[in-house]
């Protein structure tokens, strides 16, 4: 069983199209078999909790097989404590999209939940293969469900939305796929075999030169960037956002966007830890990093769309999260893979909170209204818990992942962490200038004063993620002790030297090495 | 004396091209003794199946005969190896595939006769020498029976103007192109004394590296072959042909000539019998320029088309720029790669043809924009599989096309040339935009007509196979691989 598990939940949504196809026309029958099959989607999946070893090195769960011996690629998965907190994301997202599209998709019900438990199936792949080539086809295997999504359940600009989301994201995957070939290419030519495997790869890299890796760094970049999107690449975001229906916002903010994040942690770092490390290419993404908090808050600021708002906020957001894999030490990462599960939950619920008012009002420009809180009081409390987890209030998640990403900043570069505060200030500034021009005060617009407030399955929806919002704000120790050995573990193979000595270790180093050598000149000098 | 000119062995190596010729000439016979009703001519079939097993059987005893070396035959001008062998299987898919699926389309048509199939076959049968010939004439005189037969082909339509036009039009094209081509076969016999390969690329290899001669033989030859694969800038006949011909001789053209013609192009350009193959740092750079600028121009004129069958044909010249870079590149990942492209190519195209051919009804010809608009409300089946088919088409994994641009991609790695890479790369994301317009059109436009599709069995079956096919291949390709890699030019 345990050595089968990660399978069983790769293919649980798969089974569960197979049935879905064949299950006769009735619309009712056929979202009751889709929210159970993405429930048992995730109730499979919940054992990998259980019988997660944590701070065993490596990876658990493992299952490997040869698929093509031809090229080297194996059938091979197996997860860590990253890939762990990502896959639960995935699957507990899954049945919430599931589940907030009841009353939204009103027509080809059933191709829209096809393409849904396809998708679910390949998030996980991504997040679970330990072979690049199966990666790859995960990897890919998401971007076709998604343009149906987008484009045929979308808002007005959907066919735009979708084509300029799947233009983009294959550019940059495909020129991913000339990084990975260079390293494949690069390990036969040291080895005399072709092989996918990580593990086999990772060999591979150390008898690379810095150049050599910095190219293979910027092909996965571009590939992973564009997912993210961190800055320059962001342009397709806010289109796919807005024209998305809910629950595709939904999955492509919590877990479409941690590809990206995620490949750089499991591919970029540990692959190319003398291109990772080198300092002007962390430089460079930092910089961009922080470009993106700054500039996502404020372009946050000027929206008048409610959707597009959060949308930008998402790129404000993931720049945390590449910040922290920046930083390069164990509060970095561990605080950008605990901010990737915050955003993907606060921003998941943002995403519903706009799915609950639009499919009521149709509109999602803010102007249209104002004193929801009269009118709507549950939706006002949910909308309140969603917004203040995203702004980072504490005991709440957003603080706890935003704290430790600017701890590790910190450490890295104070000027670094010292931008990035602004960006928490500005991320506070425009969600509660949004609370309160949508919420509080007077019902200024007539059409609001007969809207319903939320029905029960609205309500259930939220309540998981509002639970698991608290859970990781007030304890997140689980989380991290989940994740700490995998960070240790990056690290070490980023800076093989980091662990030596005492904790604020880097910048005392430098100090003491720069005394030794100033002690040796003058004891030379005396001498 | 008798002995040297005729062997058991020499009968053996065309045993293929006897049955189709012979089932191909019974056809002509047969179709106006007992099948004076044009209703009946489906039954034709049967005729086709026949030649198509037979030819089948005698390529099956053909592999086990050249496993260890390749057999030579009739002097020397017929060399069957594992590589003819493959191509020759093509070949034979192409040709029942697309006989099977044409009878529904011809009586639509109005113009269902009997030598539609017995074209078929002489067209595979040139196809046949295509692959095998290892002898100027050979070459020539199957290339020249693929063309002739394809000529008929296109513009078997008698009374639709589009499809003489298109028909003429290659005619003229192709009748140019085999000009030069064998003009450039002259200058190689001139050089050589002889037009068996073997002794060509001694000759050659004795001559000084910059004989002016020889550069002639490569231009003029070059020019003919890359009018057949539809290269830039020899590629004008294709959207024309293609758009003008009965959709089924598309299919056909676009995917077993074209395979035929890669077949020709890697023997004289790749391995021991190739003449030009010692001149590899001469020809590669331009064929590489070659090869962006027929990926350039198939890609961006296939952006605007509203015809569909004209934007499948762009699409198919980028496809042969891919194939060209696999040449380019000229290492064995490179070679390999042609094959397992045109391998995928030959089931997603055909696939992707066979759905406009149901498309094609009584009244509405079926391959407009407009005619697929709406496909997946009226028919499902149809529009997912023709999913399938543009989305290998575009290389997109879990699908067959990923694998040929897969081991493009490789091949260039390996070769180092990454600049190419990364422009056959970013050209891939171009295609997405074109394919996906059908796609949008299909999926997400609303039903413009109600006319049901034009299907028969002949089209159930070969829409199945290509699709499974099409699937398989790309979820499980070990042994898709292995065969391509088994087959390499030696």
């Amino acid at each position: 069983m345990d050595q089968h598990l990660l399978s069983i939940v790769l293919l649980t949504p798969l089974a569960g199209l197979l049935v879905l196809l064949l299950l006769p026309g009735n619309k009712n029958l056929i979202r009751i078999w889709a929210n159970l099959a993405a429930l048992a989607g995730f109730l499979v999946s919940l054992p990998l909790v259980f019988r997660f070893q944590t701070g065993a090195p490596g990876f658990q769960f493992e299952e490997r097989a040869d698929w093509i011996p031809t090229l080297g690629a194996h059938y091979h998965l197996g997860i860590d404590g990253i890939s762990l907190l990502l896959v639960m994301l995935t699957t507990a997202m899954g049945v919430i999209a599931m589940l907030c599209s009841w009353s939204g998709i009103q027509d080809r019900v059933r191709e829209y939940y096809a393409m849904f438990l396809i998708l679910q199936t390949g998030m996980i792949g991504v997040f679970i293969s330990l072979d690049f080539f199966l990666f790859y086809i995960f990897w890919e295997l998401v971007l076709v469900p998604m343009y149906f999504i987008i484009g045929v359940w979308g808002g007005p600009r959907k066919l735009y939305a979708a084509i300029k989301f799947f233009l983009y994201t294959l550019a940059g995957s495909v020129l991913m796929l000339l990084g990975i070939l260079t390293l494949y290419f690069q390990h036969f030519q040291q080895t005399g075999a072709y092989s996918f495997e990580i593990s086999e790869l990772m060999k591979t890299t150390s008898g690379m030169s810095l150049g050599a890796q910095e190219w293979v760094f910027w092909a996965f970049f571009i590939g992973f960037a564009i997912k993210v999107p961190m800055f320059p690449f962001h342009t397709w975001l806010p289109d796919a956002h807005v024209e998305a229906p809910t629950a595709g916002s939904v999955i492509l903010a919590a877990v479409l966007l941690k590809m990206g994040t995620y490949g750089f942690l499991r591919f970029s770092l540990p692959l190319l830890p003398q291109a990772s490390a080198d300092q002007k290419i962390v430089q460079i993404l930092a910089i961009l990093s922080i470009i993106g908090i700054i500039y996502g808050a404020l372009v946050c600021l000027m929206q008048k769309d409610w959707k597009k708002l959060v949308a930008y906020s998402s790129v404000s957001h993931l720049g945390f999260c590449t910040l922290g894999i920046f930083a390069l030490n164990p509060n970095g990462i561990a605080g950008s893979v605990i901010q990737q599960v915050n955003h993907g939950i606060s921003t998941g619920m943002l995403f519903m909170v706009i799915g609950v008012i639009y499919e009521r009002r149709h509109t999602r420009e803010i102007s249209e209204y104002g004193g929801l809180g009269h009118v709507m009081p549950k939706f006002a409390i949910i909308f309140a818990i969603a917004m203040l987890s995203s702004a980072g209030l504490p005991l709440l998640n957003g603080f706890v992942g935003e704290f430790t990403i600017l701890q590790g900043a910190f450490e890295a570069n104070r000027v670094w962490a010292a931008f990035a505060v602004t960006g928490v200030i500005l991320g506070a500034a425009y969600l509660l200038w949004l609370y309160q021009r949508t919420i509080l005060g007077q019902v200024t617009n007539g059409k609001n004063l007969t809207i319903p407030d939320m029905n029960f399955r609205e309500v259930a929806m939220f309540v998981p993620l509002i639970a698991w919002a608290v859970w990781i704000g007030v304890y997140p120790k689980p989380f991290f002790d989940v994740l700490r050995q995998p960070v240790t573990e990056i690290v070490e193979r980023v800076h093989p030297d980091y662990f030596k000595g005492s904790q604020p270790q880097p910048a005392l180093a430098k100090l003491r090495a720069k005394l030794g050598t100033q002690v040796a000149a003058q004891a030379g000098g005396a001498r | 004396m008798i002995d040297s000119l005729y062997t058991p062995y020499d009968h053996f190596s065309i045993v293929p091209a006897l049955m189709l010729a012979l089932f191909g000439c019974a056809i002509l016979l047969f179709d106006f003794l007992i099948f004076p009703d044009p209703r009946q001519r489906k039954w034709l079939l049967i005729f086709v199946v026949l030649a198509e097993v037979f030819t089948g059987v005698g390529l099956y005893r053909q592999t086990g005969y050249v496993a260890a070396s390749p057999l030579q035959a009739f002097n020397g001008s017929i060399q069957v190896d594992q590589f003819s062998i493959f191509f020759n299987w093509l070949f034979l898919i192409a040709a029942l595939m697309v006989a099977v699926v044409s009878y529904r389309y011809l009586e639509n048509a109005g113009e269902h006769h009997g030598e539609y199939y017995s074209l078929i076959l002489f067209a595979q049968c040139g196809m046949y020498f295509l692959a095998t010939g290892a002898d100027l004439v050979t070459l020539f005189v199957g290339l020249e029976l693929m063309a002739l037969s394809f000529y008929v082909m296109v513009g078997f339509l008698r009374s639709e103007k589009r499809s003489n036009e298109a028909a003429l039009k290659y005619l003229l094209l192709g009748a140019f192109s085999s000009g030069f081509l064998v003009y450039g076969f002259s200058v190689l016999y001139g050089i050589a004394g002889s037009t068996n390969l073997k002794t060509i690329v001694n000759t050659i290899a004795s001559k000084p590296a910059w004989d002016p001669v020889v550069y002639l033989a490569l231009i003029t030859t070059s020019v003919g072959l890359l009018f057949k694969v539809a290269a830039a800038p020899f590629h004008m006949w294709a959207p024309d042909a293609y758009e003008g011909a009965p959709t089924t001789v598309t299919a056909y053209l676009s995917v077993a000539s074209k395979a035929a013609s890669f077949a020709f192009l890697l023997r004289l350009f790749y391995g021991q019998l190739a003449p030009f193959a010692a001149m590899r740092e001469v020809w590669a750079p331009i064929l590489a320029v070659i090869a962006v600028v027929t990926m350039t121009v198939g890609n961006l004129a296939a952006i605007n088309q509203s015809n569909v069958k004209r934007l499948l044909a762009y699409s198919s010249i980028s496809h042969a720029g891919y194939m060209l870079l696999g040449v380019v590149a000229g290492n064995e990942t490179g070679i390999t790669g042609v094959e397992v492209y045109l391998m995928v190519y030959t089931f997603m195209n055909l696939g992707a043809f066979l759905v406009l051919v149901a498309l094609r009804r009584q009244k509405i010809i079926g391959d407009e924009m407009d005619d697929i608009s709406g496909l997946m409300k009226k028919s499902p089946g149809y529009a997912v599989l023709m999913l399938i088919f543009l989305i290998s088409l575009a290389g997109i994994p879990p699908t067959a096309g990923f694998l040929g641009k897969y081991y493009i991609f490789w091949s260039l790695i390996e070769a180092h040339q990454y600049t190419l890479a990364v422009i056959a790369t970013l050209y891939a994301a171009v295609a997405i935009y074109y394919y996906f317009r059908i796609v949008k059109s299909m999926f997400v436009a609303e039903v413009k007509e109600k006319e049901p599709m034009a299907t028969s069995f002949g089209i159930r079956v070969a829409l199945a196979v290509s699709g499974v096919m099409t699937l398989v291949i790309g979820v499980y390709p070990e042994p898709f691989l292995k065969l391509a890699q088994g087959s390499l030019l030696r």
